[in-house]
């Protein structure tokens, strides 16, 4: 009991480390590749998550990505350190001005283009997606290895579905692979602002404000979720699953609490369900606001004046015209 | 006991690492206080945040000089009484010797630094025959009187009676101090994507004139000097036509920062940043904009790029162009060139021609 009064989790920065005999986990069907047995321990893993280090499984699926992973990175830290006239000390200063920018317009969706004009770019989306690709297959076979659920595998697959809308749906529906976002820091910053100014600001593409809401939706059930978790933890909250089936008093004080200040409460399953339905209608509805951007919307700001989705804010300067249709403009 | 000291330890640590945290947020702070100015509806952030320390150096670097004192307007013109005077020949004798004294302290009041052109008259005058055209720096100068009496004369919607002189660009500079040559300072075999990688479109390094953003370095050539289109916002809610593209939205962007930076304003300064491309709720200072990106189109066309027959080859860009005006030019950093200070008004002989 005394050992138990000291070891438990009650602050933000929990000083307990559990360090166990190495757990090489359940045993699993044979694969082409036998998982590793080896496992080691970290200080500093220990003081984020776990200390244990491994084992790991690499597989034919996680071989595949990292080599197409690998390639794709190549290509773009090749082109921008040829950006810089190879050198290394502008590649460093300027790394987050370089990018890799998408092929020229006037190649439309031709595949067969001068590398120098977007080839490598090309290139590069076919290795990168394929790399994210078997990253997801990756992901959801160990999944079914493990017995799992294929949550996590669907959950990637929502953001996968924006990165191909961004680099690969869209611009085949636009007819040009110019469309295609850049790859690098800012530049692909700059593409988003550009992005939103070309088609009438993109605030008022409703898609965008769904993909918003869930986005900081997802964070505010992070926040109120783990919150609730770690005050809790001093009772034994921090054992949701076994609580979920065997409600204990952590899960009734969070309850209460939150039934006290907004009259509702989450269930120690449900809100997992919360929060994985708002992080994955994130990129989902993102994705369909993009899609929507250009292919079928070419104005949001007017397209929102339109159907009263854009309030009209009483003028506060003298009116404007514009001088272009003035009579004598040049 | 020493659980203690090993706490404090800790806590010391995680203090000193959220000062430095905060102190690096400050950093990013450029010219901290900052003050606020609504311009717009409320709520909707239409509004100029503007650095009260930044505004006072600006006004001290902007002073306008001091100035000469005023001439006879009778008497016999210019054009009787010296040789060769083919601009400002409509002047009285003392007019025209108020602007030659003007120019001077304007333009070469000490030369070029290390160079044997020649500094006061002689920067641009033959001191043996002060009719001889000789010089580069003499011909230049007649155009450019030109110029100043053409944006002075009809480009009043964007200089208004304020008007310009010499000064509003040179700043005692033979050079003005902000041009800009084609390419906008991107290392030539790059921005052309010879080879067969590394080709960054002209774009994506810090550009100098645009705000050291990674956007498109040169703006000025396609939208200054070949008047290509700026204005790239689709025209109606759903497509009609075909559109620009995302890299020529790119473009707009990048002069749009620059003119943002030449001022030392904020994009609400002439936008309802809302709806960028609306002229309805727009504030009236983009009609000055406005006007301001077409007088440049001229005079870069019909008074500046031309020079760059006269020009020494040194004094090209790395693409055999003459240095260009852009905003930063006249305004370096301030929303009025010199304080505002009347030039036209101070100078009338740089107005339209008398006859």
């Amino acid at each position: 009991m005394g050992l138990l009064t000291t070891i438990d989790y009650q602050n933000i920065f929990t000083r307990v480390q559990v360090r166990g005999p190495d757990d090489l986990g359940v045993p699993i069907a044979k694969g082409i590749y036998e998982r590793g047995t080896t496992a080691s321990h970290n200080y500093w893993f220990g003081k984020l998550g776990d200390a244990q280090v491994g084992p790991f499984y690499l597989g034919v699926w996680g071989l595949l990505s990292i080599a197409c992973g690998f390639i794709a990175i190549e290509i773009i830290g090749l082109n921008m350190l040829a950006s810089v006239n190879w050198d290394p000390v502008q590649f460093i200063r300027q790394l987050f001005w370089l990018g890799l920018e998408p092929p020229l317009a006037k190649h439309g969706l031709n595949p067969f283009i001068p590398l120098n004009e977007g080839g490598w770019f090309l290139m590069t989306g076919l290795f990168f997606t394929l790399s994210v690709l078997f990253w997801w297959a990756r992901t959801y076979t160990r999944a079914r290895a493990l017995g799992m659920g294929t949550h996590v595998p669907w959950a990637f697959a929502a953001a996968i579905w924006l990165m191909l809308v961004l680099g690969f749906i869209r611009p085949i529906a636009m007819g040009s692979w110019s469309e295609a976002v850049p790859y690098g820091i800012f530049p692909h910053l700059d593409w988003v602002q550009a992005f939103s100014i070309r088609y009438g600001n993109l605030h008022y593409n409703p898609f965008h404000a769904f993909s918003i809401v869930f986005l900081y939706g997802s964070v505010l059930l992070f926040a109120m979720h783990a919150g609730t978790i770690l005050a809790v933890t001093r009772y034994g909250g921090e054992r949701e699953i076994e609580q979920i089936v065997d409600r204990g008093t952590a899960s009734e004080r969070a309850a209460l609490f939150w039934r006290w200040t907004m009259g509702f409460n989450a269930s120690m399953e449900s809100i997992h369900r919360w929060a994985w339905w708002f992080a994955v209608l994130t990129p989902i509805t993102g994705g369909i606001g993009i899609l929507l951007t250009g292919t079928v919307v070419d104005n949001w700001y007017l397209w929102a004046q339109h159907y009263g989705f854009a309030p009209s804010y009483p003028p506060v300067n003298p009116p404007v015209v514009d001088p272009a249709l003035l009579p004598g403009a040049r | 006991m020493s659980t203690q000291i090993n706490s404090s330890i800790r806590f010391g640590a995680i203090a000193a690492a959220a000062l430095g945290f905060g102190m690096l947020l400050a950093g990013c702070q450029q010219n901290p206080p900052e003050a606020t100015q609504q311009n717009g509806y409320r709520g909707v952030a239409l509004e100029q945040v503007q650095s009260p320390k930044l505004l006072a150096k600006l006004a001290e670097a902007n002073q306008a000089p001091e100035v000469v004192p005023p001439g006879d307007r009778t008497g016999p013109r210019a054009s009787q009484v010296y040789q060769n005077v083919k601009v400002l020949g409509d002047l009285s004798e003392t007019e025209f010797t108020r602007i030659m004294v003007a120019m001077t302290g304007w333009v070469a009041p000490g030369g070029v630094a290390g160079s044997d052109e020649g500094q006061g008259c002689s920067y641009c005058h033959n001191l043996n025959n002060m009719a001889d055209e000789s010089k580069y720096q003499y011909q230049t100068a007649r155009r450019m009187i030109q110029m100043t009496r053409e944006i002075n004369s009809n480009w009043t919607n964007h200089v208004g009676a304020t008007g310009v002189s010499c000064y509003t660009c040179h700043r005692g500079n033979p050079i003005p101090a902000q041009t800009w040559f084609t390419g906008g300072g991107h290392p030539k075999n790059l921005a052309d994507g010879g080879g067969w990688l590394g080709a960054n479109n002209g774009q994506n390094l810090a550009g100098k004139h645009v705000g050291r953003a990674s956007l498109p370095a040169d703006p000025f050539t396609p939208l200054i000097q070949f008047a290509e289109t700026i204005r790239v916002t689709g025209k109606t809610a759903l497509p009609t036509a075909k559109g620009e593209t995302i890299a020529v939205a790119e473009r707009t962007n990048a002069l749009m920062n620059h003119m943002s930076e030449s001022l030392g304003v904020n994009c609400t300064f002439c936008h309802n940043s809302r709806a960028f491309a609306e002229w309805k709720d727009a504030p009236p200072q983009r009609v000055n904009a406005f006007h301001g990106i077409r007088m440049l189109r001229e005079i870069n066309a019909n008074y500046l790029a031309p020079l760059n027959t006269t020009y020494p080859a040194t004094k090209l860009g790395p693409e055999g162009d003459a240095a260009k005006a852009y905003c930063a030019t006249c305004h370096q950093g301030a929303q009025k060139p010199v304080n505002g200070a009347p030039m036209l008004g101070e100078y009338p002989e740089l107005g339209a021609p008398r006859n």
